[in-house]
């Protein structure tokens, strides 16, 4: 600590200016320091006011996303890049390499209609994954975003196995250079969290923000149980597709134009 | 008149064995830890392929293992006395069995350090989760069996724990059948079909791998083995390949009869390549139709036809468990019904696989691990009747 004698207001002013510019000196000084101090703590308080860490989610928000395929830009690979880098991973793309979001090109075996799409953990309501998970690690928050504990995951990918959308990865050798708040690990599975970190945060997925700033502004992501939200009047006023609907599996993720 | 029974004898022959079967089980080991160290990496297996070669050994094992108990339940179930002598090691291989694919099972896992998760955290709505009670559970059932089968102390209990122990076993299978049976997702596993088509495969290579053993352990420890018992255990076996047989007949038939599974079948049908071959090659003519013309031709009624039948049996068993797990996998899943699907996560196309030697090892690791406990376990404590000659039977249990 700074013993009172030796404040700024004495030091700075060798030159003998006077008093009141030295007071001025003073204060402009002590604000400064002061925001510096208190800065982060009140934007952090901004950025985190809507659900504090340590309030449970709520099952009153189910997050969900629409994906408008008409709008999704030919090769664009916007959102695939945007959640590897957020995420930590590596992009790439062998047999064995995670990828949380891939883009899917679909034609029409009749018709040739053709398609892009980017394809992610669809979220489901009954989620296949975790009804298979021997314990418990495939979960689904009472939000609905559906997640592994990757400290109770054991890796024996009968996750993989029950999932109809093919979103989920096994970590197939060790991580270095992990992102802080993405939690993997090797031998671990994984998936989309829907950027669980950035959702806390009251952000939108790197993936649909990257997809608003390319322009396309094919993704749109928000709670479906508030009928206020532009993604629950979309759905409400068109027409939108669940992958392999047949399943009844009621997903967070749904698609126009196809 | 008891029968008697008698520890085998460390001769050259055992010691040979146990030496063999204890360095590929060590093999297997440190394939396991080879895997653990720089992770799945080192294995054919992708993110496509999830379950690889060790599957294919792991639910094999286990899937006979149940079926090795059913010579035991045959003799204190259904009250058959001629199998009532065999009935310390059928229970004794069930134990081994089930050990053998266990190994190989959770140390194929992404985290094989966590077993302890796996024991201690149960969502009972897994399958598996089920399974691993199952597992467990016909541990403590089986020992006890043998309990009252080698201590006179358990004798009273026989019957009940041998009947209970049955219906354990095919819960069991039913169980191991359901890992498969219930995945919504892919085409060729969505059918209850395969808890039962499980069970007689079961019925199968239990039986079959137990006829290997008994005449291996026979021949090794110059015991005499008599043809009466042997001829029984043929025919039992020809019925149960037979019954494999008709279930596999029965899941390709619907499967072909529902317009949405004909391109699975047509896949594993003529089109797969390597699963084709495992099937046609593999399961029907090597596992059904090989051991059939020898088991019930009485002109190749010799020991050696009876160990080439067993041993067709378990390889097309092998051959199925691939079809059932590698190629069920290897065929594209239909995300996009009606679309011509692809990506860079390799959606629709059909899944490259190629086993790494460390899988190999492992899965023959398992193998060599639930022989080698058998082996070592007959040394150790009487499990293996002194004699089975027709004269002892007969003398035993009148003419049967």
């Amino acid at each position: 600590m700074i013993p009172h004698e030796k404040l700024p207001v004495e030091d700075s002013n060798p030159a003998g200016k006077p008093d009141a510019a030295a007071r001025r000196d003073f204060l402009k000084a002590g604000a400064v320091v002061a925001g510096a101090t208190l800065a982060p703590g009140v934007l952090f308080y901004g950025v985190a006011h809507s659900r504090p860490a340590e309030e449970p989610a709520s099952a009153a928000v189910r997050w969900g996303m629409l994906i408008d395929t008409q709008k999704c830009g030919d090769g664009c690979k916007s959102c695939v890049t945007a959640c590897n880098e957020e995420n930590g991973l590596s992009g790439k793309t062998g047999p064995q390499d995670s990828q949380w979001i891939r883009k899917v090109d679909i034609r029409n075996l009749q018709t040739g209609a053709h398609h892009e799409l980017p394809m992610l953990c669809q979220h489901c309501e009954n989620p296949p994954c975790v009804d298979v998970c021997p314990t418990g690690a495939s979960m689904k928050r009472a939000d609905g975003i559906v997640l592994v504990d990757r400290h109770v995951c054991i890796g024996c990918r009968y996750c993989m196995m029950a999932c109809p959308y093919k979103a989920r990865s096994l970590v197939h050798e060790p991580l270095t250079e992990q992102k802080p708040d993405v939690p993997r690990g090797m031998g671990c599975v994984e998936a989309c969290t829907f950027c669980v970190q950035r959702v806390d945060r009251d952000e939108t997925p790197a993936c649909v923000e990257a997809c608003s700033r390319d322009g396309h502004n094919a993704m749109l992501f928000g709670n479906l149980n508030d009928a206020d939200a532009p993604i629950a009047k979309v759905l409400k006023s068109m027409a939108s597709t669940e992958v392999r609907a047949d399943l009844n599996l009621n997903t967070g993720v749904r698609y126009q134009g196809i | 008149m008891n029968i008697a029974f008698r520890e085998i004898q460390a001769k050259q022959g055992y010691w040979l064995t146990m030496l063999v079967f204890g360095a590929l089980a060590g093999m297997g080991v440190l394939s396991a830890l080879y895997m653990e160290h720089h992770g799945h990496i080192v294995t054919g297996m992708t993110n496509q392929i999830v379950w690889g070669l060790p599957h294919v050994f792991a639910v094999f094992l286990i899937v006979a293992a149940s079926g090795a108990l059913n010579v035991a339940s045959i003799a204190t179930v259904f009250g058959k006395t001629l199998y009532k002598p065999l009935n310390r090691l059928s229970a004794l291989m069930a134990l081994t069995f089930l050990a053998g694919g266990l190994m190989a099972l959770v140390l194929d896992l992404g985290r094989a350090d966590r077993l302890i998760v796996a024991m201690t955290e149960y969502n009972f709505k897994s399958i598996f989760a089920w399974n691993v009670i199952l597992y467990n559970g016909f541990f403590v059932i089986v020992i006890a069996y043998l309990w009252t089968m080698m201590d006179r102390k358990g004798a009273p209990w026989y019957k009940v724990v041998g009947t209970f122990a049955f219906i354990w076993r095919l819960i069991l299978t039913t169980g191991t059948g359901s890992i498969f049976g219930f995945l919504v997702a892919r085409e060729a596993y969505d059918a209850a079909l395969l808890a039962p088509m499980f069970i007689i495969f079961s019925f199968n290579y239990g039986l079959a791998m137990f006829m290997l053993i008994l005449m291996g352990l026979y021949k090794g420890d110059n015991r005499p083995l008599g043809d009466k018992l042997v001829n029984r255990l043929r025919s039992l076996l020809g019925t149960f390949v037979a019954a494999s047989l008709y279930f596999t007949l029965v899941y390709h038939l619907t499967n072909l009869y529902f317009t949405k599974h004909q391109g699975l079948e047509a896949f594993l049908l003529l089109e797969g390549g390597i699963h084709t071959q495992m099937f046609w090659i593999g399961q029907v003519l090597i596992g059904y139709v090989v051991p059939m013309a020898i088991l019930f031709n009485p002109a190749t009624n010799g020991r050696g036809w009876t160990v080439l039948a067993a041993t067709a049996a378990v390889l097309g068993g092998l051959a199925q468990m691939w079809v059932t797990i590698i190629g069920g996998q290897a065929y594209p899943m239909d995300i996009f019904p009606g679309y011509a699907v692809t990506s860079s996560f390799y959606d629709g196309v059909v899944n490259a696989y190629r086993p790494a030697l460390v899988e190999i090892l492992l899965g023959i690791g398992g193998v060599a691990t639930a022989i080698l406990l058998t082996v070592g376990a007959s040394k150790v404590l009487r499990f293996m009747p002194e004699r089975l000659d027709d004269e002892t039977l007969a003398a035993l249990h009148g003419k049967h």
